[in-house]
């Protein structure tokens, strides 16, 4: 489903690489914790998959697309396929939860009557059934997460990929967030989750990717968030 | 549903960027309420040189007794330079710019300088005093040159007179307020250009987080760009119509109703060639917006 073959990411010329010879497989229906400290290389990687950024070498395959060589008309298509939550929620303030998730459909042009089958089905499965009509600024923050990996996943994409979710979140909240990340994984979607969270990357005993200073040190199952740690 | 969608962001743009909206439509309309004055006074010259043009004619006086030009020194006319004159009008290498020739005789000259005489200077003079006059009217009125050349120097012609002189000019006069319409109508589209492009540039950075999440979802960039370019359009449209407004007014209630009234020998612009004009300006107005925008978006909506 992704796959990096030997890629490197160099910013600018002469800085040390953000990725450096990165060479790793990411199956259809796996759930991985991509971990490491600040700087790492965690939100290059994750770039590099929505390609917001290209490598500077090597491979970098998405859903069957080299996305080198992608041309930037068809970059929307495989967005489509990846859905994507953030640490900070990027919930438009002015729309209602219904309205936030709907807009993902709009933007794609799905007809009014898909939108108004999906959306409640989605927010359901997110445990936001009855909030419809509120606004972000009316949701705790656990319930705002929530909508946004509703607005990812209303598309049904193969991939989500998740950029510190619970990084705003109490641990309570988090382990709710991480249930439905868990859910969402079962339906044989391919989560790809960068995290500092150390707690639910031990409880969780998934796939664990390692990165430091732009080099993958770790490639693990069923891992742990530090292995020194242990 | 996309249409909807856009129909429904453009809408919301509008209503929460209302200052900025209302800023492009201002100075969309200042500019091009220039740009319409020019067009309408380039209308006007040439409305007037159109109904004067055609009535002005090129006179070759003939010479008559006692004239002291050069070319008549061996007395007056004869019927045989005139005849060679006329030859030249009509059948020699300007025949093509004759429309046609009246040949005013001594007689109908006489009369006229006598009918439109009340001083009594030419009381004593007779017919006889007089030479003919032979009166041109061309296809082209601006070819008077070509024509007075050719004639000029023939034996039997006193002078050549164009009475067009006249109209010059007021033309000119005319003519530099175009230029002068136009070069404001530039200067002022520049300033209309700039200002869609700083407001289209602020409206999307503004928004910076909504276009960033239709990137993410996947949304193509025509679709991210295009409610910013409808915004613009329909600001500037607003402009144009306020411009096409004011101009109407002005020929209406000016033109029309004063300086018809107060200077009525002149034949002027109607109201109903603001309505000529009107599709331009708004077609400017919505290409003005749509370039400005193309520009401001490549940078500010990237996929």
């Amino acid at each position: 489903m992704i796959r990096f073959d030997e890629v490197s990411k160099v910013y600018s010329r002469g800085a040390r690489p953000a990725l450096d010879g990165i060479d790793v497989e990411i199956e259809r229906g796996d759930f991985v914790f991509l971990v490491g400290s600040s700087g790492s290389g965690k939100s290059t990687f994750l770039k590099l998959i929505l390609r917001e950024e290209r490598a500077t070498s090597g491979d970098v395959w998405v859903a069957g697309r080299q996305l080198n060589r992608l041309s930037n008309w068809r970059v929307p298509q495989l967005r489509r396929e990846i859905g994507a939550v953030f640490q900070d929620f990027r919930l438009l303030p002015n729309k209602t939860v219904y309205q936030n998730v709907a807009f993902a459909l709009e933007v794609i042009g799905k007809s009014r009557r898909e939108v108004k089958a999906t959306v409640p089905e989605m927010l359901e499965l997110v445990g936001l059934a009855g909030k419809e009509r509120r606004f972000p600024h009316e949701l705790s923050g656990g319930e705002q997460q929530r909508v946004a990996i509703a607005r990812a996943f209303v598309n049904h994409p193969p991939i989500l990929l998740c950029d510190e979710p619970t990084g705003n979140l109490d641990p309570g909240t988090s382990v709710g967030i991480m249930r439905l990340l868990d859910r969402i994984n079962r339906t044989g979607t391919t989560v790809l989750m960068a995290t500092h969270d150390d707690e639910i990357v031990d409880q969780m005993r998934k796939r664990v990717i390692e990165l430091k200073g732009g080099r993958l040190v770790r490639d693990q199952d069923r891992g742990v968030y530090g292995l020194e740690t242990v | 549903m996309r249409l909807r969608f856009v129909a429904g962001e453009v809408w919301n743009g509008l209503r929460r960027n209302s200052t900025m909206a209302l800023s492009v439509a201002l100075v969309t309309f200042v500019s091009l309420t220039f740009v319409g004055a020019a067009a309408l006074t380039q209308m006007q010259v040439q409305q007037l040189k159109d109904a004067w043009y055609g009535q002005v004619e090129v006179s070759i006086f003939l010479c008559q007794p006692g004239a002291f030009e050069d070319n008549c020194a061996e007395g007056p006319v004869t019927t045989v330079q005139q005849d060679e004159i006329l030859e030249v009008l009509e059948e020699g290498n300007v025949s093509d710019l004759v429309q046609s020739v009246y040949v005013e005789t001594r007689e109908e000259v006489y009369e006229n300088i006598v009918e439109a005489d009340d001083t009594g200077v030419y009381s004593h003079v007779e017919p006889e005093d007089f030479a003919p006059v032979l009166r041109i009217k061309l296809h082209d009125p601006e070819q008077f040159q070509v024509v007075a050349d050719a004639t000029a120097g023939l034996p039997g012609v006193q002078s050549v007179y164009d009475q067009r002189e006249v109209f010059q000019d007021l033309f000119s006069l005319l003519n530099s307020a175009t230029i002068l319409a136009a070069v404001l109508a530039g200067v002022m589209m520049l300033t209309a250009v700039l200002l869609i492009t700083t407001t289209i540039r602020l409206s999307a950075l503004s928004r910076k987080r909504e276009t960033n999440i239709m990137r993410m979802v996947g949304a193509s960039r025509s679709l991210i760009q295009a409610p910013f370019m409808l915004e613009g359009a329909v600001a500037a449209t607003g402009g144009a119509i306020l411009a096409i407004a004011g101009l109407w007014f002005a020929v209406r209630y000016f033109v029309e109703g004063w300086l018809t009234g107060s200077i009525p020998w002149v034949d002027y612009i109607s109201s109903d060639d603001v309505w000529a004009v009107a599709p331009w300006l708004i077609l400017a107005a919505v290409g003005l917006a749509l370039i400005a925008s193309l520009f401001t978006l490549k940078r500010y909506t990237r996929v």
